[in-house]
């Protein structure tokens, strides 16, 4: 029987842990606290003052675009608040592109036809080995500089591009739209129960039935006896060639433009790796048993590989929208307001930096714990259901 | 025994050409209606595009700094004059101008030790021991400060020597503090893998942007008065602890995968934790995730045309000062982004080549 040692020992792997735990501490609160008694001592100094109460004072600049009304004389917190919004427009939409065309390039990885690998192959190696602030810079570049003049803007029907960015018409708000969006929430539900249906009778009789485009036109039917039922009003704000801009209508800025061309093509490659990647990693037999049971390359893309494949492919493919999100910042390369720059131009204003990067990051990490759990919760649904 | 009765069959047909451009041009681009109306789709407009992209490009493009012949040009071919014109200034950014023979020769040398690092009869102890003289004379060449060589301050420091020196030494010293964080998120003590998962958690939460404004105005505000640091060091500190934690995680990665037995093995024998990381984890671990540490070397080297944000004059910084100053020129400012992004090309996607190579050099004790 060993000796019960009960006096202290550097022998004891336990005290041994314990000892290192707290130098590890000391050490760090030592750091901390010499940082803060430093930032602390220079900001009297320099009579900067601290504290969130900012937030409340009167913002005193403007803000080039928000998805509401915003002007200078609001408060910090409405500023950040733009900034946010900005940020997640930007964010949501470069997420939807990127995914499309992100899948479309890695899947046409495997096609059969040469001449589409190649290609794909030759997108991903040119745009994911260049920094995706210089694709930012040179989206900008060629948006601002290399398109016409507001004042001779081409334009297809409605939609105009210029150096103005893109202007196209949008529907005038009637009471009776809400008949059609009713329509669309109804066209939803119809088009979910029809899918179980067709599911169960499937899994009861095996007859396939088609899941894609009856669901598509029942929603399509429904907004459309909604918007008849509404009284069809039809009503658009069509934008129209002024004097010196074009006035009226929707319209997109070149600076949000090109943020989301060069966020959405620069990610799409990275996209593409991780799809074509998460292919490959299905046991090639798979491909051929679907292609010896008759189903042709798209069908066998879809209903073989693919769901096989999503599983590996979810993880990484978080992590790219993570990133998206995260190089939206770079936006304050190119003057869109998003929460980096409106953040920036505060710091610089009020002199609040700790609170202002507080702040930051408070955005991006609520962002960031937000998508996980999201793309979690779906990795969780399509995880290959073990015993 | 019937002879007579024996009748040899026919022989087959010999199979369809497998082989040859025609069979692979079938089999390829031809195999059946739809490849075959994409192939002619897609060729066509390749057909289109190429002949067109190749006239602006190179036939129709001015090459002589002639800013009268460019302006003629202009819209019919490119003017890579802008180039010839200011490529000093693109490559070395505000550095003195007769003194540009000493980045010069500074970056040359980096990129050879780049490249010696990257050869395996270089891989023995005293590569490290050469990495420390290269990096001194580095410094020497470009900060000067001895007989024969004038002071050059680190803020005339820019282009292309900067950027390489940004992205070595920052994964230089991002992998050991990268490596202790990594062990520290497996380790059992509580505390110390708290810190090490907070630290790797709110480093990558946030984008490397935001750290570099903090390195670049609030450090000064961190530290003790009297005592500044050089603006080039504190975003080389920035853009250190980001790459650190992404470093981490992928380290994590390779310690993850070593089976479970491996550590029992080496605790059956008695070695202590170090002995264990050091002999048998770690060397296994690390040889897994080469491929993994090349690709943040990638992303590092292009992440440091950010630090152009904070205005440090590194390639794209030094591009937008060459250009921008310069009204006659700034027309031409494209052809200067696809010079420098060829220049990222170049060294991306050879570094991305590397990569694949060395991940068949590793996987090649697990293919049967």
């Amino acid at each position: 029987m060993p000796p019960k040692k009960s006096s202290w020992s550097w022998r004891s792997r336990a005290a041994r842990g314990l000892a290192y735990q707290v130098v590890a501490i000391a050490v760090i609160a030592m750091i901390v606290w010499f940082l803060a008694s430093n930032t602390l001592h220079n900001m009297r100094v320099r009579g900067i003052q601290s504290g969130f109460d900012f937030l409340s004072q009167p913002a005193g600049f403007s803000i080039g675009e928000s998805l509401f009304p915003f002007d200078s004389a609001e408060s910090y917190w409405r500023a950040f608040l733009v900034g946010v919004s900005n940020t997640l427009r930007v964010a949501v939409a470069g997420i939807f592109l990127s995914t499309i065309l992100g899948t479309l390039v890695g899947v046409g990885r495997f096609s059969r036809n040469a001449l589409v690998r190649g290609l794909c192959y030759g997108y991903v190696e040119c745009f994911r080995n260049i920094p995706v602030l210089l694709h930012l810079l040179m989206w900008y570049l060629v948006l601002t500089d290399l398109l016409p003049a507001i004042q001779d803007a081409w334009h297809v029907g409605p939609f105009f591009l210029s150096k103005g960015g893109v202007n196209f018409p949008v529907p005038v708000w009637h009471p009776g739209l809400a008949w059609a969006i009713g329509g669309l929430f109804a066209g939803a539900a119809a088009a979910g129960l029809y899918r179980a249906w067709a599911r169960r009778r499937f899994e009861e009789t095996g007859i396939a039935r088609s899941v894609f485009w009856v669901p598509v036109l029942l929603v399509l039917a429904c907004v459309a006896l909604g918007w008849l039922a509404g009284g069809a009003p039809s009503l658009v704000d069509s934008p129209e060639k002024g004097e010196f801009a074009v006035e009226n209508g929707g319209a997109l800025t070149p600076e949000f433009l090109a943020l989301l061309l060069g966020l959405s093509t620069y990610t799409a490659a990275f996209i593409a790796e991780v799809v074509r990647s998460g292919i490959a990693s299905v046991p090639a037999g798979q491909g051929e048993a679907a292609a010896a049971l008759g189903l042709d390359r798209g069908l066998e893309m879809r209903l073989v590989m693919m769901p096989q494949a999503l599983r590996v492919i979810i993880p990484p493919l978080t992590n790219q929208y993570l990133n998206l999100t995260k190089n939206s910042s770079l936006a304050v390369a190119i003057g869109y307001p998003d929460i980096v720059s409106i953040a920036n131009t505060a710091m610089n204003q009020t002199g609040r930096a700790v609170e202002c990067i507080a702040i930051l990051m408070a955005v991006y990490l609520t962002i960031s714990l937000l998508t996980s759990a999201l793309m979690n919760w779906y990795n969780a649904r399509v995880a290959i259901k073990e015993r | 025994m019937n002879r007579a009765g024996y009748q040899p069959i026919a022989p087959r047909p010999a199979p369809a050409d497998t082989g040859g451009p025609w069979a692979w041009l079938r089999a390829n681009l031809f195999a059946d209606w739809k490849t075959a109306t994409s192939t002619l789709v897609l060729g066509g407009l390749l057909l289109w595009f190429v002949p067109r992209l190749f006239d602006w490009a190179v036939l129709g493009a001015v090459w002589s700094a002639d800013l009268k012949a460019c302006r003629a040009a202009e819209g019919a071919g490119a003017c890579w004059g802008v180039i010839t014109e200011k490529y000093r200034i693109i490559i070395f950014g505000r550095y003195p101008f007769e003194q540009q023979w000493r980045p010069l020769v500074a970056t040359v040398l980096m990129l050879a030790m780049l490249i010696a690092s990257c050869t395996r009869a270089f891989w023995r102890p005293w590569l490290a021991v050469l990495w420390v003289a290269v990096l001194a004379v580095f410094f020497v060449l470009m900060y000067g400060n001895t007989p024969g060589l004038a002071r050059v301050e680190t803020d005339r420091w820019g282009g292309l020597p900067l950027t390489i020196l940004l992205a070595t030494l920052s994964i230089v010293m991002a992998f050991p503090i990268a490596l202790v964080v990594a062990l520290g998120r497996r380790s059992d003590l509580p505390a110390i893998r708290a810190f090490c998962t907070l630290y790797v958690e709110l480093i990558r939460g946030v984008p490397l942007i935001s750290l570099l404004f903090m390195a670049s105005f609030m450090f000064p505000l961190f530290m003790p008065q009297g005592l500044t640091i050089d603006v080039l060091i504190r975003v080389l500190v920035g853009i250190t602890l980001f790459t650190a934690a992404y470093l981490a995680e992928v380290i994590r990665g390779g310690l993850q995968a070593i089976p479970k037995g491996q550590l029992e093995a080496a605790a059956t024998l008695g070695l202590s934790y170090w002995q264990t990381q050091r002999k048998i984890v770690l060397p296994q671990a690390l040889a897994m995730v080469v491929p993994s540490i090349m690709n943040s070397f990638i992303s590092v080297f292009k992440d440091t045309s950010l630090v152009s944000i904070v205005s440090l004059y590194e390639l794209t910084g030094a591009l937008d000062m060459a250009i921008n100053a310069d009204a006659d020129w700034k027309p031409f400012k494209l052809q200067g982004y696809v010079f420098i992004a060829a220049i990222y090309f170049i060294f991306c996607f050879s570094m991305s080549r590397y990569s694949r190579w060395v991940e068949r050099q590793v996987n090649k004790s697990r293919m049967r």
